[in-house]
């Protein structure tokens, strides 16, 4: 998984939303250790003190539990990961709402869209 | 004691032309740190007024409490606009001459450096091209260990892979309690790595804030921001 991060928005934001991603995906699992903020700062071609901060901030959300001498690690609490998960899947469907309004379709037209979509050899994967 | 560099109504003419005009400025530590500005604006007068190289009509600069001088040039490692080396030295002299010039040159970290870079030892400086005379200079500057590395445009001529490497040696060196200072027209390339950046405007500082405040605020990059301050 690479980083892609714009630089008009808050930089740490962006790294949350990143790394909540390698969690819920399970690219980083639960109760496994993370890689040191230095590491990470590399590897994305940020500021350490800006990985620190996105750290911090997940480590507020309870996603990142610190353990204070042999580093961070993901939470194990597997319904935690899965909350947050369904957040971000809600996210994203209400970005494809509005966008699907702005083109004039109504909830009703778009859920059968979406079952055509289905029907049609389950390319909604694709 | 708690800034690392402390800068008092800096003033400094050149005859009639005013280069600073009462500038106050503080640098904290841990830090790395842009100083932006269109061209003239005084950015390089400020660097070689901490570096002694310049003095002051007006005004004081303290760096970790000490005036510069011959302390504050141990705490400072600086990489000026213009070279210095001789063009006839070659890479592993100017090896030996930092080491003994700086108690503080760590030059197994330098020669581990030149050789991530393939870069020769044995060349002379002359050989070298433009950019690669860039990397060597930059290499022994930051081979130093040191509160406060100055960099006055380090990475103009410098092609754009070993600038990513450039960039990401100084993310992984630098310690917590040194800061970078670095003057820069190539805000892009180099604003992710930021943490605060002052803008300089005819001597005197216009902002000086942290680069995620800026994308907050203004939901711009601070490359944008900086072209919609100083739009000609």
């Amino acid at each position: 998984m690479s980083w892609n991060l714009d630089s008009d928005r808050p930089i740490y934001s962006q790294i949350m939303e990143q790394l909540k991603i390698r969690i819920i995906s399970g690219f980083y699992a639960p109760g496994s250790k993370l890689p040191s903020v230095r590491e990470l700062a590399m590897e994305a071609s940020v500021n350490p003190n800006t990985m620190q901060k996105a750290f911090s901030e997940l480590e507020n959300t309870g996603l990142i539990v610190t353990m204070r001498t042999s580093g961070r690690f993901v939470t194990e609490d597997i319904s935690m990961i899965q909350n947050v998960r369904t957040e971000l899947a809600n996210e994203q469907i209400q970005i494809f709402l509005t966008h699907m309004k702005e083109l004039g379709f109504s909830i009703q037209d778009i859920l059968h869209l979406l079952k055509n979509k289905e029907n049609s050899g389950g390319e909604l994967y694709e | 004691m708690n800034n690392l560099v402390t800068v008092s109504h800096l003033t400094k003419k050149y005859g009639h032309k005013t280069a600073l005009s009462d500038l106050s400025l503080t640098l904290n530590r841990g830090r790395i740190i842009g100083l932006l500005g269109p061209n003239g604006c005084g950015k390089s007068t400020l660097i070689k007024c901490m570096n002694g190289l310049l003095v002051p009509n007006k005004g004081e600069i303290l760096i970790e409490g000490s005036k510069p001088g011959i302390e504050t040039k141990k705490k400072i490692s600086y990489l000026p606009e213009r070279s210095y080396c001789q063009s006839n030295m070659q890479v592993r002299e100017l090896l030996s001459y930092f080491s003994d010039f700086y108690e503080n040159f760590l030059l197994e970290k330098a020669r581990a450096m030149l050789a991530d870079l393939d870069i020769d030892e044995k060349s002379s400086l002359k050989s070298l091209s433009k950019g690669t005379k860039e990397k060597v200079q930059l290499i022994l500057v930051m081979a130093r260990d040191v509160s406060l590395y100055i960099l006055d445009e380090p990475i103009a001529g410098v092609d754009p892979a070993a600038r990513d490497y450039i960039l990401k040696t100084i993310l992984t060196d630098y310690s917590e309690n040194a800061s970078i200072l670095m003057s820069t027209h190539l805000i892009s390339d180099i604003e992710a790595i930021l943490d605060d950046v002052i803008f300089m405007k005819e001597g005197q500082i216009l902002l000086s804030t942290d680069t995620e405040s800026i994308r907050a605020e203004h939901g711009k990059s601070v490359d944008a921001y900086f072209r919609e301050v100083f739009a000609c």
